[in-house]
């Protein structure tokens, strides 16, 4: 492509082009060199591992190694298409949680966000955001204790009920109950914290959009409708992409956390499958197996809703 | 509701204050309960039931006895120990990593940022990222906790963008005066990211602070536990410490202002360290990660 233009010009417009790839080496050495140590880690801990997903394909035992267990070709995969029980109870879970998670979790921080929004004393506002940022920061055991704490058998709830005469609940124990105590879990730590992507969005919707639309007569929520929601539409597309993407991935920690207390029939979704198998029960290979195809699908499911998104006119996570 | 001219009606604002301060109430009240509790006498716990929502008289044994030596001071240190050095590593490595990125065009610049950027789509499954910690030999040591999450890929690409944003001109005049690109790293860049270093720092820590699992599979000797998992242990799984378990030898306080305690010191570093970052976060490097 270099070889038909005139040297000069070819100077002149892309001095760079024309480096050996030694002498840009030795240009940017020290930006290859501090990028290194980055670099190998993701290579060892990111990208190594999945060279270790062949024991989706093996018998594989701890003590003869990777190399020395034998193949089994797609053994390990029959739980999957031959419908195991535990599999598929885990994958209804899973489904059941997103779905919830998705109606519930999703548009919470989009209404919070224009509450927020509409806020005058911008004093008032730092506070409030201060405050609904916060369980963002705490770890699931914290938020799991606060939880038991708040509706457990000892809890503040119960406490009161107890000392006023009526009948206690059991919320933190109660199989039935448990889907919805997750997601309200979710609810609780990460609401807050999502607005502040919406009222990035909102913040940067053009004023004189809400002034014209007042002047066409526009109420409150006409211009909810025909000027704050479209200005929010490709972050909700984006953020939507992004969660179902993530439709077989629910909270690892606040399951396994919590699994004790309502047992495995309703609490056991694919991540924890996985693990409860491989490393609990030692079936390596079909818990790596359940694993990987879970990857699989969840890319699928990613390059999926994009395609969706360009359909739509968006631009998605990524443009072609 | 629907006022002809911009302006909500009293009882629209009204609502919406209602809403609000009932999600704050949801976020405080549980920490006010937490911290009465930690703070109650054992004739208070009994009284209320357990959970303690306002103290009456207010005690600090609960604190002495988890402070003084035992199991809750030990994985406190570990804790603090794994978050300092996790948070240092971790922001060294992706500074490093982030400016080694920033300018298009350098040699391997592409294959360099591919690599970072698919780590953020495709995350390695946990069984074969078990084995690999396993084969290096890392389990039953804190490498475990500080390797394998030392780099997380997201914050890489925010922290690039945010020195992509840098006025070029100056870095430009500070390349005449012959700085080499090192020093525009220390002299330069690092000076003007302060509030973007803060904030990733602060995503860093709190993630090795919080961190539960990486532990639960990786260090089978409960001596070398970080606070999480004791947490877990006496607070949700609701096992007794005794005399055993806690240091000094006085009378045992309450079992539930012991375990509340034991949650306040797990949430109160996340609380000093959060008002220095939070006024960050709006303005901060977040904005510019989602423009981009």
């Amino acid at each position: 492509m270099t070889a038909h233009h005139p040297v000069a010009v070819e100077a002149a417009a892309a001095p760079r082009r024309r480096m050996r790839w030694h002498q840009r080496l030795l240009r940017d050495r020290v930006l290859v060199l501090v990028a290194l140590p980055g670099v190998l880690s993701l290579l060892v801990f990111h990208y190594l591992p999945w060279l270790g997903n062949v024991i989706a394909f093996k018998d594989y035992q701890p003590y003869i190694g990777i190399l020395e267990s034998p193949w089994v070709g797609l053994n390990n995969f029959r739980v999957i298409w031959e419908g195991d029980p535990g599999f598929l109870n885990a994958l209804s879970n899973t489904l059941i949680i997103t779905l919830l998670q998705v109606l519930i979790v999703f548009p919470a921080p989009i209404a919070l966000a224009l509450l927020l929004d509409s806020l005058i004393s911008q004093r008032l506002k730092k506070v409030v955001q201060s405050i609904l940022y916060l369980p963002h920061f705490l770890s699931w055991v914290i938020v799991v204790a606060v939880f038991q704490q708040m509706f457990g058998n000892a809890g503040l709830l119960n406490s009161f009920l107890r000392t006023h005469d009526l009948a206690t609940v059991s919320i933190i124990t109660n199989p039935e109950l448990f889907k919805l105590l997750v997601t309200s879990q979710v609810l609780w730590k990460d609401a807050g914290w999502a607005t502040i992507l919406f009222l990035a969005a909102l913040a940067r919707i053009d004023v004189e959009l809400y002034e014209a639309s007042a002047v066409d007569g526009a109420g409150r929520w006409r211009q909810l409708w025909h000027v704050t929601l479209p200005g929010l539409r490709s972050l909700i597309v984006l953020l939507l992409i992004l969660r179902l993407g993530d439709s077989l991935t629910v909270g690892f920690e606040q399951i396994i956390l919590q699994e004790p207390a309502v047992g495995r029939q309703v609490s056991e979704v694919l991540d924890t499958y996985v693990f409860n198998h491989a490393i609990l029960a030692a079936d390596w290979g079909q818990g790596a197996a359940v694993g990987l195809v879970k990857g699989l699908v969840g890319v699928l499911l990613v390059l999926g809703a994009n395609r969706l998104a360009h359909r739509l006119g968006e631009r998605g996570i990524y443009s072609r | 509701m629907i006022t002809a001219m911009g302006r909500p009606s009293p009882l629209a604002r009204a609502a919406k204050g209602l809403v609000l301060a009932l999600c704050c109430a949801a976020v405080v009240v549980p920490f006010v309960g937490i911290v009465s509790t930690s703070l109650a006498t054992r004739e208070e716990v009994t009284r209320s039931g357990g959970f303690v929502l306002l103290p009456g008289e207010i005690s600090f044994a609960a604190y002495e006895a988890i402070l003084s030596g035992g199991v809750v001071t030990r994985a406190t240190l570990v804790s603090l120990f794994v978050t300092a050095a996790g948070t240092a590593l971790s922001l060294v490595a992706t500074t490093l990593l982030a400016y080694g990125l920033s300018r298009p065009g350098s040699f391997a610049h592409r294959p360099l940022l591919l690599t970072v950027l698919f780590a953020i789509l495709f995350g390695p499954g946990l069984i074969p990222s078990y084995l690999v910690v396993k084969s290096l030999g890392l389990v039953d040591t804190y490498w475990a906790l500080l390797l394998p999450p030392m780099i997380n890929a997201f914050n890489v690409i925010i922290l690039r963008a945010f020195f992509q944003e840098l006025p070029p001109e100056v870095l430009e005049s500070a390349r005449i005066d012959g700085a080499g690109d090192l020093a525009i790293l220390w002299r330069i860049v690092l000076p003007l990211s302060k509030a973007a270093l803060a904030v990733i720092g602060l995503f860093y820590g709190v993630g090795y602070w919080n961190a539960f699992f990486g532990a639960l599979l990786y260090l089978n000797d409960s001596g070398m536990w970080p606070l999480q998992l004791v947490l877990r242990t006496y607070v949700v799984n609701q096992t007794q410490l005794g005399i055993d378990q806690l240091g000094g030898g006085a009378a045992l306080p309450p079992q539930e202002a012991v375990q509340m305690a034991i949650l306040v010191l797990s949430i109160v570093p996340i609380l000093l360290v959060y008002p220095f970052v939070q006024r960050h976060f709006s303005k901060g490097v977040l904005i510019g990660a989602v423009k981009g």
